[in-house]
Formats: C-alpha cells, sequence, structure tokens
C-alpha cells in the first residue's frame, strides 16, 4: 500500500504513523497524555483532515460539518442500543448515514458557490440542529441527549445479568480499558480507545494523502484556482465538487461514531453551527490545504483547550508568585479572562490573529521560518552562525 | 380570521428586528462587498448598550434603615438611585424611560465602534478572498461576545420596557374583532413604529442627500466615483459607522422583548444572513422585505393549526424559503444584477 507513494510521501506518511502511535509516550511529559486528551486529538484529527479535503482542496467553506458529526454520533449511539456494544457496526452505520446526508446536503447546496454555499450550508445545519431538539425528539432524545440504559434491545450481545451498562469494545477489547505504566517517574497510559482512533487517523490520514496526489485532487484544486475556466473547457464540476462533499462529510461522520464510541451518548449541541466554526478554526490554524497542518491545528486547539481550561485563579497565583504582591494581582487581573472560562476568548483572538497575519497557518509558519534560517545561513558570514542557531532553536520550540 | 390577524401583528415585531439588522448587513455588503460575520456581534453590542444606560443610571446611593431590618437581622438597605437624589421626579422618569435615554447613548458609541471595525480592522480584507472575511469576522465576534460574558455574565438580564408602554393595547377592536381577542403588548408597537423610522431614515438619508447620491454611485461603480476625485472610502467608512448604529439601536429596542445575553447575536445572525440572501445580497428594499416577510411567515408556521400538520415546521420555516429562494431565484427576490455573481 505504501508503495503507492512518492519517495517524500512515504517518509510522511512513516514519520506522521510513528509520531501518532507513539502519541502517549511523546505527550505524556506536557501534561497531555491522559486517554480521554489523547482520544480527542485523534479524532478531531480525523475531522480535521476530513474537512480539509474539501476546503482546502476546493475552496468552498461549508459551515454544516457540524451536522455530520451529529449524525455520526446518534448513528453509532442507535446501533449500540439495538445490535451490539461493539463499535464497528456502530462506525460503519455512521458513516454510510452522514455520507447520505451528506449526499443530499451537498446536492442542493453545491448548485452555489462562494458565499452563498457557506450561508445555504449554515442554514442546513442550523435546520438539522432545531430539528433534533423539537421533531426528531423520538430519535435524538431532545436536549437530554441520547444514551444507553440498561433495558436496551442489543440483539447480538449476549443477554447482560452484570446490572451495570456494558462498556463499548472491539471484539471484547473494552474501549476505556488503559495500561498504566510508571518509567523514570513519568505515567504512561496506553488506552485501548486512543490507539483504535490512532489507527483509523493513519488510514484516513493514508487516503487523504492519495487524494491529494491524485488526478481527482488536481481536479479539486483546479476548482479552487479557476472554476470558471474549468466549466468553459466543457468540464462538468459538480461531480467534483459533490464527491470532495460526501467524502468530507463521510469522515465527519466517522469522527463523530468514534466520539461516540469513546463516550456513548449523542447531543444536539454537538450540531450547533458554532461547532463547525470551531472545525475551520482548527484547519485555518494548521494550514488549509497541506496535509499535516490540520492535524496539528486539531491537536493544538485541543491542547491548549486541555490546558487553558484547568487553569484558575489560584494556578495564576502560584505562576506569578515570584513578583512583588501588586504586580502579582496586577498580572492575576490580566491573564484570567484569558483563561479557564475565558479559553474561547482566547481561541477567538488567536483565530483572528492566524488569518490576519498567517493565512496559511502553523504550516506556513514554520516554512516561513525554514527559509529564514536558510536565508541566514546562505550569508555564511561569521556572525550570522550565532543568530541562526538562535532561530533554529527557536523554531523547534515552535 | 383574527388568529391571522394576531399572527400577521406578531410577525411584524420580528420582521422589524429582521429587517433592521439586516438592512444593517446590506450597507456594508453593498458598500464595501465585505461580508460581516460579526453583525450579530453589533446587534448584542447595542443590546448591552441599554444593559449600560440602565446600570449607569440606578446606580445608588445606599443608607441604612433605622427601623426595618432584612431577613438575616442587620439593617434594611435602602437603594435610592443618584438620579433621584439629584433630580427628583425626573430622575425617575429618566429610569423609566431608560430604553430610550439607551439609544441617545447607542448610537454614537456604535458609530464609533463601526468606524473603528472599519478602519482597524475590515480595510486591510478588501482585496481578501470572501472566505477569510467571513473567517476573520468571525473570530472577531467570538471575540466580542465573550468579552461581554467576561464582564455581564452568561445569563440574560431582563429590561423593562418604559411603565406607559409595557401593557397591552386591545388592537383588536380598532379593527372591527370581538374584544379582548387580539391584544398587543405596546412596547412591539413601538418597536415596529421605530424601525419603520429608522427605515425609511436610511432610505431618505441615501436618496434625498448627496451624501447618499455619493454613496449610491459608488455601490454602483466604486472605481469611477474615486477617479472623479472623490474621496469614496471616507464615506464608506461613515456608512458602516452608519450601519453599526442602526444595528445597535435595534438591538437596544429589541432589549425590552428578548432579555439580551451575550450569545443573542449569533442566534440572529445565521437568520439575518438567510434573510439578506433570500433579498437579493446588496439589495436594500429586498432586505427589508424579506426581513418583514420571513417574520410573518416564521409567526404564521408557529400557530397549532400548522404545526398540527406539518410538526416543526416553526423551527426551520426561514431556512426552508431560504432555500427554495436560493435555488428557485438565485439572485434573492430584489438582487442586483451583477452583484456577488459567482
Amino acid at each position: 500500500m505504501i508503495s503507492k507513494l512518492k519517495n517524500n510521501d512515504k517518509l510522511l506518511m512513516i514519520v506522521f504513523a510513528i509520531l501518532v502511535l507513539a502519541g502517549p509516550i511523546i505527550l505524556a511529559p506536557f501534561g497531555a497524555g491522559y486517554p480521554d486528551l489523547l482520544q480527542r486529538f485523534a479524532i478531531f484529527g480525523i475531522l480535521a483532515v476530513g474537512y480539509n479535503i474539501l476546503f482546502g482542496l476546493t475552496g468552498y467553506l461549508s459551515f454544516g460539518h457540524a451536522a455530520f458529526l451529529g449524525v455520526g454520533s446518534y448513528s453509532t449511539v442507535w446501533m449500540f442500543k439495538l445490535l451490539t456494544m461493539n463499535i464497528i457496526p456502530g462506525i460503519i452505520l455512521a458513516v454510510i448515514m452522514s455520507g447520505l446526508f451528506a449526499l443530499l446536503i451537498g446536492f442542493i447546496t453545491l448548485r452555489r458557490s462562494g458565499i452563498y454555499f457557506s450561508i445555504l450550508t449554515l442554514a442546513f445545519a442550523q435546520m438539522s440542529y432545531s430539528l433534533a431538539y423539537s421533531v426528531l425528539t423520538p430519535i435524538t432524545n431532545g436536549e437530554t441527549g441520547l444514551q444507553l440504559s440498561l433495558a436496551d434491545a442489543r440483539v447480538l450481545d449476549p443477554v447482560n445479568t452484570s446490572g451495570s451498562i456494558p462498556s463499548t469494545n472491539l471484539f471484547g477489547l473494552e474501549m476505556n480499558d488503559t495500561w498504566r505504566t510508571t518509567i523514570l517517574g513519568m505515567d504512561f497510559q496506553f488506552n485501548v480507545g486512543f490507539y483504535v482512533s490512532a489507527f483509523i487517523l493513519i488510514g484516513m490520514f493514508y487516503l487523504s494523502i492519495r487524494i491529494f496526489r491524485s488526478p481527482f485532487g488536481l481536479m479539486l484544486r483546479a476548482i479552487k484556482s479557476n472554476q470558471n475556466r474549468l466549466i468553459y473547457t466543457g468540464i462538468n464540476t459538480r461531480p467534483y465538487t459533490l464527491a470532495a462533499f460526501v467524502i468530507s462529510g463521510m469522515y465527519a461522520g466517522l469522527a463523530g461514531g468514534l466520539l461516540a464510541s469513546m463516550d456513548p451518548l449523542a447531543g444536539a449541541e454537538r450540531m450547533q453551527w458554532t461547532e463547525s466554526g470551531s472545525i475551520i478554526l482548527m484547519v485555518i490554524l494548521g494550514g488549509t490545504g497541506t496535509l499535516l497542518g490540520p492535524v496539528l491545528g486539531a491537536g493544538v486547539i485541543k491542547y491548549f483547550e486541555a490546558i487553558f481550561s484547568r487553569i484558575n485563579e489560584n494556578v495564576l497565583h502560584a505562576w506569578f508568585d515570584i513578583l512583588p504582591g501588586f504586580m502579582e494581582n496586577a498580572m492575576v487581573w490580566i491573564v484570567l479572562p484569558f483563561v479557564g472560562k475565558g479559553w474561547q476568548l482566547t481561541l477567538g483572538l488567536v483565530f483572528m490573529l492566524v488569518v490576519i497575519f498567517l493565512p496559511g497557518g502553523l504550516m506556513e509558519g514554520a516554512t516561513r521560518i525554514g527559509n529564514w534560517v536558510m536565508k541566514l545561513k546562505n550569508r555564511g558570514s561569521a556572525d550570522s552562525t550565532k543568530t541562526s542557531a538562535k532561530t533554529s532553536a527557536k523554531s523547534s520550540d515552535e | 380570521m383574527d388568529a391571522i390577524f394576531l399572527q400577521v401583528l406578531n410577525g411584524l415585531d420580528k420582521g422589524s428586528a429582521y429587517a433592521l439588522i439586516a438592512l444593517g448587513l446590506t450597507l456594508i455588503f453593498g458598500t464595501l462587498g465585505v461580508v460581516n460575520f460579526a453583525h450579530g456581534a453589533l446587534f448584542m453590542l447595542g443590546a448591552f448598550c441599554a444593559v449600560i444606560t440602565r446600570k449607569i443610571l440606578t446606580l445608588s446611593q445606599i443608607t441604612l434603615d433605622p427601623v426595618r431590618t432584612n431577613f438575616l437581622g442587620k439593617p434594611l438597605e435602602i437603594r435610592t438611585p443618584y438620579v433621584e437624589l439629584w433630580w427628583g421626579d425626573f430622575g425617575t422618569w429618566m429610569i423609566d424611560y431608560s430604553v430610550l435615554l439607551a439609544i441617545l447613548f447607542a448610537i454614537p458609541v456604535m458609530a464609533l465602534i463601526g468606524i473603528i471595525m472599519e478602519r482597524g480592522l475590515i480595510k486591510h480584507f478588501y482585496n481578501r478572498p470572501h472566505a477569510d472575511q467571513i473567517l476573520v469576522t468571525f473570530g472577531l465576534a467570538i471575540v466580542l461576545q465573550e468579552i461581554i460574558k467576561a464582564f455581564f455574565g452568561a445569563n440574560p438580564i431582563p429590561q423593562p420596557a418604559p411603565a406607559s408602554m409595557s401593557g397591552g393595547l386591545d388592537i383588536g377592536v380598532l379593527f372591527g374583532f370581538a374584544e379582548y381577542a387580539v391584544i398587543y403588548p405596546y412596547w412591539r408597537i413601538v418597536y415596529f413604529i421605530f424601525a419603520a423610522v429608522v427605515i425609511s431614515g436610511v432610505f431618505a438619508f441615501l436618496r434625498y442627500t448627496t451624501f447618499g447620491m455619493v454613496v449610491r454611485a459608488g455601490m454602483a461603480d466604486r472605481e469611477t466615483v474615486s477617479m472623479l476625485g472623490i474621496n469614496i472610502d471616507r464615506r464608506f467608512t461613515i456608512m458602516f459607522g452608519l450601519a453599526a448604529a442602526v444595528t445597535g439601536v435595534a438591538g437596544v429596542m429589541y432589549t425590552p422583548i428578548v432579555p439580551p445575553n451575550y450569545h443573542m447575536g449569533m442566534d440572529f445572525l445565521v437568520l439575518c444572513f438567510v434573510v439578506v440572501v433570500v433579498g437579493g445580497m446588496g439589495s436594500l428594499p429586498g432586505a427589508v422585505l424579506a426581513g418583514f416577510m420571513l417574520g410573518i411567515l416564521e409567526s404564521f408556521s408557529a400557530m397549532n393549526e400548522v404545526k398540527a400538520i406539518l410538526p416543526g415546521i416553526d423551527q426551520i420555516i426561514i431556512y426552508l424559503v431560504a432555500m427554495i429562494v436560493l435555488l428557485v431565484r438565485p439572485r434573492g427576490l430584489m438582487g442586483r444584477k451583477g452583484v456577488m455573481e459567482e
């Protein structure tokens, strides 16, 4: 499978796979090595990779992907309720349902492009959200959200006598199973759910590389750069955009299914359009249209979300303890609105700054720093070696 | 019959809000060609101008009651607003009419916010793709609403209407229906009249003043106008301020109807984009027409008789209409040719 890739991509693929699989080890020193967060890294990575296939390649800005995420979650939870706690049928149904849903929405919305497309997808997402809250309550369980209960049928599973709701599993491997070990005083947690998501993420990343390098991907890029010219040359672009839309919708459904597999409940708030906004954020922050960027963006956002939300006033006081009293209080007063519950504010600010100054996201930032370092090196003068050493240290920090 | 009449009335006040916001949105889009996702946040900021005005007016001097005690056994606090201390009855009147006074406060503040926003941020996005404009204003909307949340908390803050306008008018009698069949709150009538005045004011301004004429010319052909030696950019900046002010006062006046909270802007934003798209991008009469039309449609679909046939239709009617309009008449109801056609 890997032999079909070019050398650069092979390397990227291998490095990516190693980094993802070693995630629990690499991230443990940063305080991010616990299963819940690792799972979210992988799942939102899938989501962002999928969104990038639509937005990065064709330039169609969809505000409706939260709806697919929700559809995926609901279908998976229903499979848990009706068939079995094995995640395979649930995830398959999630992908199929979100694919069909995307086909329907894409068929209608892709008649228009540009901001009309954005607004149409926005309207669709809001519509599904409202429906999930009101009329579809028999399916979605309204505001409470869809949850498992002991009375569920689960026809394929053996009769449950334990008196508690069984946990989700993959042929007996339970998703919340964690193997813990302590090396050099560091706590490492290897979680089944994370590794399931991680393998799927790697597979999906491979698929996205293949799409990027395929003639189909080239066609999508052509649509982004000049759709009119394509139409004038006699090519019907609709099937291509529709295919991209459905594929990225299925990615979102898969992510939704995985989310529900790790934590078997589904709520309508997952479908709100601001959720779509946060998906876009991940892709933009990482780098639109790049392979690695979206995964990076999803990781960075989820990481800082977890870290920032945990900071409260006491933590801040401990941080600024070395400062004199009044300065400590002043610093806490300044920083406090941006952490804890104010995480959204930081996110919004970062988002604006990235769009304004770094439209290509972190990937562009890395490239820029790389170019700068190269330029300094090429100058070759004696004093520049010092600065380049400094900058390369800086770039490795980032 | 009276039920239908009531629904039309109910639709009018919602429609007025939609029309006012959509008008601001279209002004910005028509003049600057910018898709402003922060527009809902401007509406929300306007509403919080009302909250701030009321807070300032009710700043109170606290004195302790010598005789009575509260349930904890401590002396009862008597709060007397300073304005009442200083001006007596006039102060009481000011607090009662705080919503209307807030308009005076909101217009300069919102216009200033609009101008700062345009000069400071949006100016740099004229030559960037629409997707970037959407994204940066979306980010701005998040920032604005989180700032408001940090200051005022997440809960809605109810704002009373002036006492003389808080009752209901038995409007049905005026139109020959039975007594008590159609009762309509005074404030909604006020809101509707206010919206009508503001909308006609904006139209008259664009139609009958030289400034408006230049702006309309600029909307039609920006390059030619600037080649005639007119500083069209400055006029467009002022139009942005005007649009922000219109949206802001729409928010101020809406506070007695729905208590403002920090995310009311986002809730309105989607609807108002839909309104603008249905009316036709860049068409001011279209935005107003579509605003009222969708408002009335929405309240009709909320009737029990309609919901019995199509459950849940009241939640989605606006989006459904928007989709049909966009697919059948891509330019919207009154869209101009050549505006945002891709």
